[in-house]
């Protein structure tokens, strides 16, 4: 069988865990744990890739393979807590920047839907604007104003409000601030459409009926543009869970994120199995949502008039 | 309905100096940019009225309910409520309830919810919201639809909804926009009656905005053409047909013939007038017109007659002229006659018979002729 050759595949894994600047510790280990208690080595689903193989024994590996599919690599998904751990915080971070994205985006798509008519076209265009700029190139310039000496800290220092810099790069923050930046056209634009074709009489409706403005607003106004909010919500939360890109750069080492865990194990570690494991992990995770999203979208179509 | 429409002939507030106005317009002015909604207007509405704004589209009859309403605040002038001066009021808090003309049901609510909101706001304990719920289902009859949201009902259901809605709170004053405007024909004629109903049973006050005059002559006490921004005419719907104030009213309320000319004389007896289309008008009233104006002399075409033969007489209000078209209508044909100046004049008759003994048809020659007392003489 393939036990030397998978053996040298494996070795990538102790490489990583030398290079890897864990604080917690707790991954140090990890590699060896996983090779002790695995036994000799399995081919896993990686082997399927060599291409070394004599072309008439291919099929027979293939079968001999997919007879070997086992949950070990699921198993061991829930023996690390490093993985819970992952997708937990990710989903936290997840949520926590969608509610902030809702909370920034709704009054600007209010403002957007209420606007003069002749102006609603450029504020939509000014949401879109960004796209028009590599998404990691906006990502990077974010590492330019939130490090210590960057815009941010020397406008509030050039300004008094603050004596010491703050400390925001490689913090949640800088990744909640990240990830709403970022996705926010998604959320206002779901927003923008739910809100924009409410008519207007309701609002006064409900005020003719001794509603105070705010008190509408809540009655009337936010029930009704509640298929913007889960639209926007869900297509902010969904790629927020699996990202990647946002907590390498802005997070720092201590962030933990699937997204950043799935690319370790996929590219550090090299170990295939692992990572698609966490992989149909997360895609199960997110299909969730991803109905939910479905069928309130569908309610949506079928109450519309 | 008789009943009714003798309770309605005897109420005439506005004929009575002691009576007090209930909603006052004083000098009232619009303004929305450049464009002046309403003009410098004034009007009185008494309590218990059904009150109608007639006009075209644009004429400000909209706006002029918004501002009764509290959705506009009028740029000079003032408006009063019972006594009240409602400037800087917020719609919450004003007496006066709006049916919107897209009924602006709450899409998300049932209809018992969607009928109970304004009575929630007003913080009523639940009980009584049910019960008074309950009443207004039953009020429009849709009791078995009570937990249905609005995109579930017709036209119609919807109509009774926003109604119900809007009375449920017991306002003072009940404003109408355009409350028919999205019903077909026969279901807005029958609705027409049960508003009247409504009204008279819960004695409110009723403003309606229309722009269908058949409405407003149908439902409302008395009634307000409106034009530019401006009221031109206030009066009963009879007033208004009959004794149109100008040749605007009376061309915009109904159909009517104008026959232009010059007063030739004019006394208590009534006036001629020199037709200019070469016949001559005699007339039991004179509209105040002195002789050697001119005037325009207007006629309903109910009020013409038609026939093949001459009238028994043709010195005045006769003159023969040639069939140009004939709309049969089922329960009355209008003729246009085509008089030998040109004009095309328009009188209708009654078929009272199933089987006329003048049958008149497309070229015949045709006499038309009509009383003294037939027609009424206009200055403005």
């Amino acid at each position: 069988m393939a036990g030397p050759r998978l053996d040298l595949v494996r070795s990538g894994c102790r490489h990583r865990t030398d290079e890897l600047e864990i604080g917690d510790g707790q991954r140090h280990d990890r590699c060896d744990a996983r090779r002790r208690r695995r036994g000799p080595a399995k081919p896993g689903v990686t082997s399927l890739y060599r291409v070394d193989q004599p072309p008439r024994h291919r099929r027979s590996v293939l079968l001999e393979q997919l007879g070997e599919f086992g949950l070990d690599n699921y198993l061991w998904l829930t023996e690390d807590p490093l993985y819970l751990n992952a997708y937990v915080s990710s989903v936290v971070i997840a949520a926590i920047s969608t509610l902030l994205a809702l909370l920034v985006g709704y009054p600007i798509a209010y403002g957007m839907a209420r606007a003069p008519a002749a102006l609603r076209p450029i504020l939509l265009m000014l949401v879109i604007l960004p796209f028009w700029t590599s998404f990691l190139i906006r990502v990077y310039a974010w590492i330019g104003i939130l490090k210590p000496e960057g815009l941010l800290n020397q406008l509030l220092l050039g300004l008094g409000l603050i004596d010491v810099p703050l400390v925001i790069l490689n913090t949640h923050s800088a990744i909640f601030i990240g990830i709403v930046y970022s996705y926010l056209p998604f959320m206002v634009l779901p927003l923008y459409s739910s809100l924009e074709k409410m008519d207007h009489s309701l609002i006064e409706a409900a005020q003719d009926l001794g509603c105070r403005p705010a008190g509408a607003f809540w009655k009337i106004t936010f029930p009704l543009s509640l298929p913007g909010v889960i639209a926007g919500s869900m297509l902010v939360f969904i790629p927020a869970v699996g990202e990647f890109v946002i907590p390498d750069l802005l997070g720092g080492s201590q962030t933990l994120m699937i997204g950043k865990t799935l690319w370790n194990e996929f590219f550090a570690n090299r170990d295939w199995p692992v990572s698609s494991a966490v992989a149909v992990i997360l895609l199960l995770l997110l299909i969730v949502p991803i109905m939910f999203f479905q069928s309130a979208q569908a309610r949506a179509r079928e109450e519309g008039r | 309905m008789n009943s009714l429409g003798s309770i309605r002939r005897v109420f005439a507030p506005w004929n009575d100096p002691a009576a007090k106005p209930y909603i006052v317009f004083e000098r009232v002015t619009k303004t929305f940019g450049g464009f002046t909604a309403v003009n410098d207007l004034s009007l009185v509405i008494y309590e218990r009225e059904f009150f109608a704004l007639l006009g075209a589209s644009g004429c400000g009859k909209t706006t002029l309910l918004r501002m009764l309403a509290g959705f506009e605040e009028p740029t000079s002038g003032r408006i009063l409520l019972d006594g009240q001066d409602m400037r800087g009021i917020p719609p919450y808090r004003r007496p006066a309830n709006m049916m919107f003309q897209s009924y602006a049901l709450f899409p998300h609510m049932t209809v018992e919810q969607n009928i109970a909101f304004g009575l929630r706001q007003e913080g009523l304990p639940k009980p009584e919201i049910e019960a008074r719920v309950a009443d207004m289902l039953k009020l429009v009859k849709l009791g078995q639809f009570a937990r249905r949201k609005p995109h579930q009902l017709s036209g119609g259901q919807r109509q009774r909804v926003a109604l119900a809605r809007s009375v449920a709170k017991r306002p003072k004053v009940l404003l109408l926009d355009e409350p028919l405007g999205a019903l077909d024909r026969k279901l807005r004629e029958e609705t027409q009656f049960e508003l009247m109903d409504l009204q008279q049973e819960l004695g409110l006050t009723f403003v309606i905005v229309t722009h269908d005059q058949e409405e407003a002559m149908t439902m409302a006490d008395r009634i307000a053409v409106m034009d530019k921004g401006k009221v031109m005419q206030v009066a009963t719907p009879a007033e208004i047909y009959e004794a149109p104030a100008s040749r605007f009213i009376a061309d915009f309320v109904g159909s009517v013939n104008m026959f232009e000319g010059t007063v030739e004389r004019s006394d208590e007896d009534g006036a001629s007038i020199a037709g200019n289309d070469g016949f001559s008008i005699r007339t039991s009233n004179t509209g105040g017109a002195a002789r050697g104006s001119s005037v325009a002399f207007a006629i309903r075409p109910e009020k013409i007659r038609v026939s093949s033969k001459p009238p028994e007489q043709t010195a005045f209000n006769a003159v023969a002229g040639e069939i140009y078209d004939i709309a049969y209508l089922g329960d009355m044909t209008v003729y246009h006659v085509k008089l030998p100046s040109g004009q095309v004049v328009k009188a209708s008759a009654l078929n009272a018979a199933r089987i006329t003994n003048d049958p008149l048809t497309w070229q015949d020659r045709a006499w038309i002729s009509f009383d003294p007392d037939a027609g009424i003489v206009l200055t403005s």
